[in-house]
């Protein structure tokens, strides 16, 4: 019985990935850049929600809403101001570069306005736990409304990717952007589209990784959000689907990992399970194989 | 013929500047030292900054030379301090004389992380890109976690290795703790100091130099610009790439040996992703695949935030807009073209009154 109850959780420290990798491998697949402060996104979400709580009255829901405007905002700016004009740098690295002094930004700005200690979050979901198997097995609220959440988010953002114009667009600009720009599509909105999405989404998953480890500190996000990174890596990086079974694979392992190998270690099996994967399947498990032409 | 005599000329006299710069860099701070006007602070980050600009150095091996993101350069770091510190605390009682076990300790720190290097190249230099960066960083984290968990101690028996805590370890009452797992390696002799570290710096330098301008160095650039291109020529794109990524790993052990003879107390957890970052915002900086810049900007961005300390709680925010607004400035195509204009609109109007 324990051995469901680990698994249970492992989806659901999954799904938390999931989201996060989601952010990750959209902007990924359409500006081609890795998002390092995608993970101080979900920190910034995290307090958002915590100072509406906190100051403004409880109402979670509207905790979550404020959260996710502001990281929606938060995603529009930096993507204009620090990303846009290094989107066509000599370099990749470039860019690469100034998300990392976005992420110390963000960190040393919430640290400022919060302080270092840490806050505990209350859970933003009031629901009873389940309980199966005559009391043998139980599930938290949280751990359901997460998973929950996860599979919703997963349906919605597939249908609009692939059935709504801005979705459509969304793919021409990662397949080409010159090719999508000549068919009239708005390339730069697009982008900004892609990263406002992006970080909606690492508003949800701070909020939901806060309700699951109730401890809020300004580098909260930064340890999930390489996770996140390493999830899309593994389903390969730029899959939609791929991101979502690469997080909730990622959450099995490391809760599994934690109670049957060594607490200290798990974090060590999940990257060499990452290592593994890549070595058999170079470019992830659903990744594209792009073919060199000479 | 003449012009490939022009060339070497050019690179031989860039070389000789660099040297120059870290010699005179060295010289100006030993006569601010001596003369008693360097604030503890500064004298303090000397070594620290010799441990970074080789840090750089080595990691530009690999992303400006070879061409390849590696995210995991703490980890080789991490070998290459650990290895050395634990063989000086071996052998602390046997080899008496300093100079000689710290310069066998270097070689031992750089040895055990070349060897790191080959063994994680060979299975991961068939990826690419950033499918590279991410098996890199998950090495850094594997390493930082295991070195965590093991315990080691010698006594008269020999070594005793656990993985639980220290009084598994079960050692004869003359026993000594070498390796406490979180806790590290403790009670370090000191030993480096300022002119090990710009010795390391100049030995790295000519390594590093010495190696872009040989053929070897020049096949693995011709990898880097154009791997297909390379390899219908006949170049041996696995041995060269292998070849960059292990020397790089090796000299990052260097860096890391001189880290950890600086240190008394060494923890794993020191050398996390953001060091590696750390090194990575060097190279950028600096400029890829330009080695002098990187010992610059490792220079600039080691003392910075020491010299940002006036401004207290709001260091690090100021650091952070530095960097963004830097890298702005230095790679975004529109400030570019910007800068370009005013330079040229300044040399045009110098030009005209000089008329």
């Amino acid at each position: 019985m324990s051995f469901i109850s680990y698994l249970i959780n492992g989806i659901s420290l999954g799904s938390v990935y999931a989201i996060i990798a989601l952010g990750y491998t959209m902007v990924y697949g359409i500006a081609k850049m890795l998002n390092f402060a995608h993970g101080d996104v979900i920190m910034v979400g995290g307090y958002a929600a915590f100072s509406m709580m906190m100051y403004y009255g409880g109402n979670p829901v509207v905790a979550v809403l404020v959260a996710i405007v502001v990281c929606t905002v938060l995603g529009i700016v930096i993507e204009t101001i620090a990303y846009r004009p290094l989107l066509e740098a000599a370099s990749p690295l470039a860019v690469l570069i100034t998300a990392i002094g976005v992420s110390y930004f963000l960190q040393n700005a919430v640290l400022l306005i919060f302080g270092s200690t840490p806050k505990s979050f209350q859970s933003v979901v009031n629901l009873p736990s389940l309980k199966l198997a005559n009391g043998a097995l139980t599930i938290s609220g949280t751990t359901l409304v997460t998973i929950a959440s996860c599979i919703v988010i997963m349906v919605v953002l597939t249908t609009f990717i692939n059935k709504s114009k801005p979705g459509q667009a969304m793919r021409a600009v990662s397949e080409d952007k010159g090719a999508a720009q000549l068919m009239g599509i708005n390339v730069n909105g697009t982008i900004a589209l892609t990263f406002a999405i992006g970080s909606g989404l690492a508003a949800v998953a701070g909020v939901l990784l806060c309700s699951a480890y109730p401890s809020l500190t300004p580098y909260t996000g930064s340890m999930p959000g390489i996770k996140a990174f390493v999830a899309a890596v593994f389903g390969g990086i730029g899959s939609i689907p791929g991101a979502m079974i690469g997080g909730i694979l990622l959450g099995v392992i490391e809760i599994l990992g934690k109670a049957y190998i060594s607490s200290q270690l798990a974090d060590a099996i999940v990257f060499a399970v990452l290592i593994i994967v890549l070595l058999v399947k170079p470019t992830g498990l659903f990744g594209k194989q792009i073919q060199e032409k000479v | 013929m003449e012009k490939i005599e022009k060339m070497k000329q050019k690179n031989l006299k860039s070389n000789l500047i660099t040297y120059a710069i870290v010699i005179i860099a060295f010289a100006i701070m030993q006569v601010w030292q001596i003369s008693g006007n360097l604030s503890s602070l500064l004298s303090g980050l000397l070594v620290p900054i010799c441990v970074y600009v080789i840090l750089a150095l080595s990691l530009n091996l690999v992303v400006g030379i070879s061409g390849e993101l590696s995210l995991g350069h703490a980890g080789f770091m991490c070998v290459g301090a650990f290895a050395s510190a634990f063989f000086s605390k071996c052998t602390a009682g046997i080899i008496t004389w300093m100079p000689l076990r710290f310069f066998l300790a270097i070689l031992i720190g750089a040895a055990a992380a070349g060897v790191f290097g080959l063994l994680i190249g060979i299975p991961v230099l068939r990826l690419r890109g950033d499918y590279l960066a991410i098996v890199t960083l998950a090495f850094g984290e594997i390493i930082k976690n295991v070195i965590n968990v093991f315990y080691i101690g010698l006594d008269s028996n020999g070594f005793h290795v656990s993985m639980k805590d220290q009084f598994s370890l079960n050692m004869e009452a003359d026993g000594q703790i070498i390796l406490g797992g979180p806790q590290g390696i403790t009670g370090n002799e000191k030993c480096s100091t300022f002119l090990v570290g710009v010795i390391l710096i100049l030995i790295t330098l000519f390594i590093v130099l010495n190696l872009i301008n040989s053929r070897d160095g020049r096949a693995i650039m011709a990898i880097r610009d154009n791997r297909i291109a390379a390899e219908s020529i006949g170049i041996n794109i696995t041995k060269y790439k292998l070849m960059a990524f292990t020397i790089s790993a090796a000299l990052a052990g260097v860096a890391g040996a001189l880290y950890s003879h600086n240190l008394s107390t060494l923890q794993a957890s020191k050398f996390n992703f953001n060091t590696s970052i750390l090194a990575l915002v060097f190279v950028v900086l600096g400029g890829i695949g330009n080695m002098r810049g990187s010992i610059i900007a490792a220079v600039i961005l080691t003392v910075l935030p020491e010299m940002l300390r006036f401004l207290s709680d709001y260091r690090m925010l100021i650091y952070a807009i530095v960097l963004i607004a830097m890298m702005l400035i230095n790679w975004s195509p529109k400030a570019l073209e910007w800068r370009e204009r005013l330079l040229d609109r300044f040399f045009h109007k110098s030009a005209k009154e000089g008329e």
